[in-house]
């Protein structure tokens, strides 16, 4: 029995410090229950939350959601990946619900990311990596994807000039995206111009840490038409992870949980790389989304810069990607921003992107990193 | 030498491997190797990753390598502002494994990917408690 969501909400991401962390999640959870037809909120049994616990002062959030949305006593959770938590939560949703066990489950992905200092905040990042070998040298998030970057350019000759690139489109496209952080358009030149962070990185190669939320209500193929006319099913599910420490992975030039969970989706989906007519992926920073075009096969290995530059990721291109904005100009609240992406597919196969819709999008795609690329969820939908 | 004086700011003051300590405070770059299976590890491991035997041995790393990858770290996470900007450096070693550390006295236009460098351990003279680690440099 196919599985797939019913109901979608999104909050306004960034500086969110008007709201506590469970105020936060009502905002899409209300919104997600008026998206369904009739879906009463005693008809949910179960609550996943995803969310990454220690940004947070509250402890323990699935408690204090669940109570907030008047969740209680239906079972609640946390599912945690760093930053593609939230997907992780949807996976465990698609198998709470295809084992039986629940019918009717709501999915919060949630984060604050301003709660802590910046020097905190900072402290965390720094130990994204392996904090035995690597921390004790001050790594950084933005300095891991610097060095796929210069390793990137090294082995397939691709440009500064490309990397840049994914944060204009990316901008471009978060312009048209009311709930997004940065709804300004930005050049190639400004990119460019912008502050270093870690070389060849700089300010506007990296997604910014915002507070947001977003929800999906899933059930079952059975009891979906009784609370929407257009549902959108879940059809190929993907997950891998790959070493803690990049001194031990394969190489430094792409994500391997990546090619491995979208390995698994596209054969659950029945599908190929080309039949993907709009893609969600994690562009965490801008060299991130250039091995994402290759690490899911919309472009051959090492081609990913030039499918940038040839704007086949733009929609109308090939495969458009992240033309909501991404994480780039959406803003990056981890546990939330991979129920984000699937608020965006559901509602480009639904036809309701508005400005941003991808014509006759029928078949979408997820594709969210956590950490430094130490877990991979892939999800691929089709109406 | 207990394995909190190793790194600038340690987060993992116990290990079974903390005999790295001791040996880098003697100037010697040391990995492990499985005693069963042979097969060697850097960064050091207790426990074989293929065979999953836990009794090893260790052997000693000539510290020469090449540059896999580098970044210049600009935005620093707490406890390393003092030091940035600073240049950290991935290097395939020579017997096998990587490590990562900060690249000393190579100026920025002559670091380049694929280039021979060496690794040599060092005491920090600046702070006053003592910390053992190692740096990228000139082979």
């Amino acid at each position: 029995m196919k599985v797939g969501i019913v109901g979608i909400g999104h909050g306004k991401f960034g500086d969110r410090s008007d709201a506590t962390v469970q105020e936060l999640a009502f905002e899409p959870f209300k919104q997600a229950l008026n998206d369904t037809k009739n879906l009463r909120r005693e008809d949910i049994d179960a609550l996943i939350v995803g969310s990454v616990p220690e940004y947070h002062k509250q402890r323990s959030l699935p408690g204090v959601v669940a109570e907030y949305t008047g969740m209680n006593p239906q079972s609640a959770w946390l599912t945690e990946a760093a930053c593609a938590s939230g997907s992780a939560a949807i996976r465990t949703a698609y198998m709470a619900i295809k084992s039986g066990m629940h019918d009717i489950v709501a999915v919060i992905g949630i984060q604050k990311m301003r709660e802590l200092s910046t020097p905190e905040i900072l402290a965390l990042m720094g130990r994204v990596g392996d904090v035995q070998w690597e921390s004790i040298f001050g790594t950084t998030f933005p300095g891991y994807y610097a060095l796929y970057a210069n390793r990137h350019m090294h082995e397939y000759g691709t440009t500064r000039e490309q990397i840049a690139l994914v944060a204009v489109k990316n901008h471009y496209y978060g312009a048209l995206n009311p709930n997004a952080f940065f709804q300004k358009e930005v050049s190639l030149e400004r990119v460019l111009g912008s502050d270093d962070v870690a070389y060849p990185l700089k300010v506007f190669d990296c997604c910014a840490n915002v507070d947001g939320a977003a929800c999906v209500i899933m059930t079952n193929e059975k009891l979906a038409s009784k609370f929407t006319d257009t549902p959108v099913w879940i059809e190929g599910l993907g997950s891998a992870s790959a070493q803690m420490s990049v001194l031990r992975r394969p190489n430094l030039v792409e994500i391997p949980s990546a090619v491995e969970a979208v390995k698994q989706a596209y054969s659950q989906a029945g599908i190929k790389p080309s039949d993907i007519q709009v893609a969600e992926v994690h562009d965490c920073f801008t060299i991130a989304e250039i091995m994402a075009y290759e690490n899911l096969g919309f472009c051959p290995k090492g081609k990913g810069g030039k499918f940038i530059e040839d704007k086949q990721s733009y929609n109308g291109g090939k495969i458009p990607v992240n033309v909501d904005g991404g994480l780039k100009a959406k803003g990056h609240p981890v546990g939330a921003t991979g129920v984000s992406m699937a608020t965006e597919i559901v509602k480009q196969l639904r036809g309701e992107a508005g400005k941003r819709q991808v014509s006759g999008a029928e078949i979408g795609l997820t594709h969210n990193v956590g950490g430094i690329g130490q877990y991979c969820f892939v999800h691929i939908f089709k109406r | 030498m207990p394995f909190k004086y190793f790194g600038k700011i340690n987060f993992t003051p116990y290990t079974k491997v903390d005999k790295f300590a001791d040996y880098l405070q003697k100037g010697k770059l040391m990995g492990t190797q499985c005693e069963k299976c042979g097969e060697k590890y850097f960064p050091p491991r207790a426990d074989c990753l293929k065979c999953m035997n836990d009794a090893f041995k260790w052997i000693e790393y000539s510290g020469n390598g090449t540059l896999h990858s580098y970044t210049k770290i600009y935005a620093a996470p707490k406890g390393f502002e003092d030091i940035a900007p600073y240049t950290l450096g991935v290097v395939d070693l020579e017997e096998g494994g990587r490590l990562i550390s900060w690249i000393k006295d190579i100026p920025d236009k002559e670091i380049k990917i694929g280039m021979p460098v060496k690794v040599v351990p060092r005491i920090f003279e600046e702070i006053p408690e003592i910390k053992l680690y190692y740096t990228i440099e000139k082979s």
